[in-house]
This record gives C-alpha cells, sequence and structure tokens, in this order.
C-alpha cells in the first residue's frame, strides 16, 4: 500500500467499521422506533451482499434495465479547444430515467422485495431519485410515496408529472425551508408511522448505517465501469476524477473503485450558489461544520447554536446542508479534495457542453463539468480527467430558458 | 439520590403516577415558558420536559413543529432554553426539569460545556430523540460528573436484549414511546401498552413513563395505573399554539387540562 497519505495507510475502503462510522462521522442517529429495522435492514444486506441470486438479480436489471454499462467518452472537441488534459465523461446521463439515481434505486428495491415489504417512500429534491424510486416501484409492483418540498415541486414540474405517470403519490412538504431537507425529515417521519409494511428508499450516501454503505456499494457500479473503460481505451488509469456532491451518491459511486489508487486525484465539486462568502451556497464540506442530522454525522451547514441553515443552488438536486459522511471522512483524511462552484460558472459550462459536444448535462452535474475543463485547461496534454455526467439536463431546460427571458410553460 | 428519582419515589410513596408536562421552550415567547412552567406545576405536573427548538424536528409532528418554528423566531437556542431552566429555578427548587429534544444542539455547543451549564442552570435530565444509547458514550460520561441523568427510549419495536442495554444506561426513569409513529399522532392501544410495560419492568427497576397518544384524561387515567409517569406534549402545545395571542387564555387552558389529568389519575390509582 502507497503512503501517500498522511497517518493513513489503512485500507480506506475496508469503512465504515462494524458499527457504521467511518472516523467520527455516519453512525446511527435515529429515533428508537427506527433501530429495529435498521438492523433488520443492516442484517438483510450483509446477507443478500453475498447472495449470488441476488447479485446476479441486480446486475441483470443494470444491464437489462437501466442500459448498463454507460459509456466513458472521449469528448474529443471539447478537449481540442481547452488544449489541455484529455477529458473523458461518464455518460450516467444515458441510463434509464436520465441520471444515476436508478442504480441506488434498483438495489433497494429489490432489497424491499427481499424483505417483503410492500410500500417504498423516498425524498426528492430535483425529482431526479423521485422519479427513479417511482419506476422501480411500477417495475417491481410496489406502492411508491414521494416527499417532496412545495420549493422543489415549483420548480421541478416536470419530474413531479413524472412520477405521477409512473404512479407515484406525490406529498408536498411545506415545512422548515420545504426543500429536499424538509422531505427527508417528512420521509422519516412516515417511516416511524409504518416501518412495518414500508422501506424507506434513501437517494444519497447519507442517513443512519447501513444507507451511506449500501448506496454506495450500489452505485459503485459507475467507478468500477469507468476503471476497467479507462485501462482498455487509454492503457492507464485517470489523473484525475470530478464528481458533483450534493449529497454525494454519484461521486462515492464513482470515487470508490479508486480509493486504492493513490495516484488518482478525487474532487468533489460542491455548489458554490452565489458565491461561498455571499452565505448563499449549499458546500458543507467548504465552509460548514460538523454537526448530526438526519441518521448520521457529517458536516452541515449550520449556525453557532447547532441549526441547520437554509441553503441555495440554481440546482435543486445539490440544494442540501448535510453531505454523506464518507465525504467528510474521506476530506480529512485528505484522500478527496472538495471544492466549489458558483451558479453561473455551472451554466456556462451547461452552455459549453451543449455547443462543444451536443451533450445537456444536468445543472448538478455542470458543477463538476465546470471545474474539470478548467483543471484540464491547466495540465499536460497527456493527462486524463474524468468528469462524472451524473444526469441529462432535459429537466433544467426551464430553468435555463427562464435565465434567457423565455418562459416555456 | 436525583431530584429526578426522588420525585418518582416520593409519587411512588404516596401511590401516584408522575405527571410529566412537555413545552417547547420560547413558545410562543421566553417570558411566558418560566410563567407557564410554574402555572403547570401548580396544576398537579410533577416533571417538566422542556422542548429545545431544532430547525429538523424529525420525530415530531405538526404541532409541536409549529411551536418550534413560533420559537425558533423568537430567536431561541440551547443557551436561551438553560437560562429559562435557570430562571425557573429562582423559584421552584423541587420540581424536576428535563431538556427534550435533538442532539445537534449539544453537540455544537461540546457536550462538557453543555454538562456543565446544564448542571448551573439547575437541568435533571436529557431526552434525546435522536441519540440511542450507541452513540452516547461521550455525553454519558459528560453527564455522569454533574450528575444529570440522561433519559433513554424504549420504543413498541425494541427488543428484549436491546430494551436490556438501554435500561442499564438509562438513569432516572426510561421513557416508552407507545406507539410507532411521530409526536401527536393516533391514540394509543392501551392493551399492548399494557403487555409491552409487563416485559419491560421485569427488565428494570427503574420507573417507566409513557408517552405518544396520551391527549386527554380518559387516555391519561388508563395508562396512570399501568406505568410510574404519563407524559403529556402535544395536546398541551395545542393548546399553546390556540391561544398564543392571550396568555391569560393560554394560561387558564393549559391549566383547565393538566389538572383534569391529574384528578383523572389520581383516581386510577386510588
Amino acid at each position: 500500500m502507497s503512503k501517500t497519505l498522511s497517518g493513513i495507510n489503512e485500507n480506506l475502503s475496508a469503512y465504515p467499521d462494524a458499527s457504521g462510522h467511518f472516523g467520527i462521522y455516519g453512525g446511527r442517529f435515529v429515533s428508537e422506533i427506527l433501530m429495529a429495522a435498521l438492523q433488520e435492514l443492516e442484517e438483510t444486506y450483509n446477507r443478500l451482499t453475498n447472495d449470488d441470486d441476488f447479485v446476479s438479480e441486480f446486475e441483470n436489471d443494470l444491464i437489462h434495465y437501466v442500459g448498463r454499462q454507460s459509456p466513458l467518452y472521449f469528448a474529443q472537441r471539447l478537449t481540442n479547444h481547452i488544449g489541455g488534459a484529455k477529458i473523458f465523461l461518464k455518460r450516467e446521463d444515458l441510463n434509464h430515467t436520465g441520471s444515476h439515481k436508478i442504480n441506488n434505486c434498483i438495489g433497494q428495491a429489490l432489497l424491499a422485495k427481499n424483505m417483503g415489504k410492500s410500500r417504498v417512500i423516498a425524498e426528492t429534491g430535483a425529482g431526479q431519485h423521485g422519479v427513479a424510486t417511482a419506476t422501480v416501484a411500477a417495475r417491481f409492483g410496489l406502492k411508491c410515496q414521494v416527499y417532496m418540498g412545495s420549493v422543489d415541486i415549483e420548480r421541478q414540474s416536470l419530474n413531479v408529472y413524472r412520477m405521477k405517470l409512473l404512479g407515484a403519490e406525490v406529498t408536498p412538504v411545506t415545512s422548515g425551508s420545504k426543500t429536499l431537507k424538509d422531505a427527508m425529515s417528512e420521509a422519516m417521519r412516515d417511516w416511524v408511522t409504518n416501518v412495518d409494511d414500508t422501506y424507506y428508499i434513501i437517494g444519497t450516501v447519507a442517513g443512519p448505517h447501513p444507507y451511506p454503505k449500501l448506496v454506495r456499494d450500489f452505485q459503485s457500479v459507475i467507478g468500477r465501469e469507468t476503471r476497467q473503460q479507462c485501462l482498455a481505451q487509454t492503457g492507464s488509469l485517470p489523473d484525475v476524477l470530478v464528481a458533483c456532491v450534493g449529497g454525494g451518491s454519484n461521486a462515492m459511486g464513482l470515487f470508490y473503485a479508486f480509493l486504492e489508487d493513490r495516484e488518482v486525484r478525487l474532487i468533489g465539486v460542491e455548489a458554490a450558489g452565489t458565491g461561498l462568502d455571499t452565505g448563499l451556497h449549499a458546500a458543507p464540506l467548504n465552509r460548514g461544520e460538523v454537526g448530526v442530522l438526519h441518521g448520521n454525522r457529517t458536516y452541515l451547514m449550520e449556525d453557532e447554536h447547532g441549526q441547520i441553515l437554509d441553503t441555495h443552488s440554481i440546482s435543486a438536486g445539490l440544494d442540501y446542508p448535510g453531505v454523506g459522511p464518507e465525504h467528510a471522512w474521506l476530506k480529512d483524511t485528505k484522500r478527496a479534495e472538495y471544492v466549489a462552484v458558483e451558479d453561473q460558472q455551472a451554466l456556462d459550462a451547461f452552455r459549453q457542453l451543449n455547443l462543444m459536444e451536443g451533450i445537456m448535462p444536468a445543472l448538478e452535474s455542470s458543477h463538476a463539468l465546470a471545474y474539470g475543463v478548467q483543471l484540464a485547461s491547466e495540465m499536460d496534454r497527456e493527462q486524463i480527467v474524468i468528469i462524472n455526467l451524473s444526469g441529462r439536463g432535459d429537466k433544467d431546460i426551464h430553468i435555463v430558458a427562464a435565465i434567457d427571458g423565455i418562459s416555456i410553460e | 439520590m436525583s431530584r429526578l428519582s426522588g420525585c418518582f419515589e416520593s409519587r411512588k410513596i404516596e401511590g401516584k403516577t408522575a405527571l410529566i408536562v412537555y413545552l417547547v421552550a420560547g413558545d410562543p415567547d421566553p417570558k411566558t415558558t418560566v410563567s407557564l412552567m410554574h402555572a403547570m406545576v401548580s396544576a398537579g405536573a410533577d416533571i417538566i420536559e422542556l422542548g429545545v427548538p431544532f430547525t429538523d424536528p424529525e420525530a415530531d409532528g405538526p404541532v409541536i413543529q409549529s411551536a418550534v418554528e413560533r420559537a425558533l423566531g423568537q430567536g431561541i437556542n440551547l443557551s436561551g432554553v438553560l437560562e429559562m431552566v435557570s430562571e425557573f429555578r429562582n423559584d421552584d427548587s423541587q420540581t424536576p426539569v428535563l431538556l427534550m429534544g435533538y442532539v445537534n444542539p449539544l453537540e455544537v455547543m461540546g457536550y462538557a460545556r453543555f454538562a456543565e451549564l446544564a448542571s448551573k442552570c439547575g437541568v435533571d435530565g436529557t431526552i434525546l430523540v435522536n441519540l440511542p444509547p450507541e452513540e452516547a458514550e461521550i455525553l454519558n460520561s459528560e453527564l455522569a460528573h454533574v450528575d444529570i441523568d440522561p433519559v433513554y427510549l424504549l420504543a413498541p419495536t425494541t427488543t428484549a436484549a436491546r430494551a436490556r442495554k438501554i435500561c442499564k444506561v438509562s438513569r432516572g426513569f426510561v421513557y416508552y414511546v407507545s406507539l410507532k409513529g411521530i409526536t401527536g399522532a393516533a391514540s394509543l392501544d392501551v392493551s399492548d401498552v399494557e403487555d409491552k410495560l409487563a416485559a419491560f419492568s421485569r427488565l428494570t427497576d427503574l420507573p417507566i413513563a409513557v408517552g405518544f397518544g396520551i391527549k386527554d384524561g380518559d387516555t391519561a387515567a388508563a395508562v396512570a395505573s399501568l406505568a410510574d409517569g404519563v407524559v403529556v406534549g402535544s395536546a398541551l402545545v395545542k393548546l399553546i399554539g390556540e391561544h398564543a395571542g392571550n396568555s391569560v387564555e393560554m394560561t387558564a387552558s393549559v391549566c383547565r387540562l393538566v389538572t383534569e389529568m391529574r384528578q383523572a389519575m389520581d383516581a386510577a390509582t386510588a
């Protein structure tokens, strides 16, 4: 094992520990009512990850339902234009439902089915996880209820209607800041009430143990494919991986297979909103403090009294005051770096990829693009930057149109 | 013996069940909270649970969520809640006061500093909804230094093996959450509570209090003969919210409900 990491020579990919912690982060901070359900989930998951039938059912659905593997695409025109490192895009936007979220939902729906649950619930911000959950619920014949902040319902009406077409019930959440964090609180309230027949499909690598681990594991297919594809296409490992981080599931999914490749830089990109110094952002790893929210200890946007702060980002999927505990751990151990990109930079990257490559990225993924393309321009031509294109941008067209002064609704 | 254990002990000697009342600190405003606490004690409450406002009360129903939003709107935070307890202690050195809420405000203040301040202000115990014993080792040791009782929760879903562990670290009493759900949810099933309490009481000598789903004299009386303590929260918080503009009417209606429960419970255990 290489010793590039100060003080940490152990196997980073072996985390979380048996009690669900990544160092001081993670854990299981929930009401007693849920402890038995989490214990049962953990036991079921541990059993099924070693079960050949379960694993092949999951892999089979990833191939035939999701459409994996997703391409690792060499963005040649963009690369030539910026004149730096080679830029590759991991095309999670090409998955069924249009983002990486479906990988995790397939895995968790299979868990729900194995545990005999007839109903699934989910929280959603941009609506991508809600759509993916509604999709797998339809596919597996499960009842589905999605909680969504009323502010997000306003800005993502297309996805709301998509979920309804898929047979899900979408419940607006009007408490607190009326966004993703409140939707997650409301989903937890539903779960404590209906824990007997209900499975909670958390959409990101956060929440109480074992969620951060199992969501990461289901998403880790992104990095495994990427590693193999990069070796096959270029003959070497990439120099840098870049992914956006809200809760951090697409980033964790990409990074995980590379954790022990210490020469590969891992960069997570948070939403700097209107600027880190304006206070209007969603960058807990850059500007947050340690705290406990939604079942785990992690970096949070919070005030000096431990109250959670409202966040801002142009992209609803990054608009969350917390972040997965494994990212907090990778930050502290310096295995990964975390930077932030402002709304305007993300918008510019969105437009650039449309024009240069004919690909419309989600505004979430546009944050990773903005940073990755800038970084590539400062690197050597022999080097390789892989950017995770976690979702497609169709859902964001009306937001960009509104900025251009065009109403399309 | 802690003030909390002493309180359960004397109720037991009198053949009574402890009445535990909950209100959100700073709802509707900080000044009213302390006078409401005194009024509730005069009306028959034995123990007070003071809710610490937190922006994301994930185990609370709409009634307490609204109360928390009212309190946060007044700028109430953990340090302000501690000041209220201190003010309450100027006129009442007998009634145990517990802080109830979520762990993050304590985590951010620092467990050691919290323990020191809480002790100075006259806090007797803590009930932290999202802090199971597995995550509480550091807090427990800080609280032990200052003789503050950490109270842990049991739920209908808690296994016997877990219940044994929970009872081992809980101090003062254990709190049985009588139904699967959030605060202020549906009514509880008395025969179900009876079965569970019988099972749990074989595991511990600690008093057991029952909360969630108790909203009036009848439900309080039904539980009084089964448990050592009865907790009422949302029903009182609802009255506080309804009369937020009129503190005289608010105090009167809150006291009416406390008295109704006190009398119904005493009649049931007589």
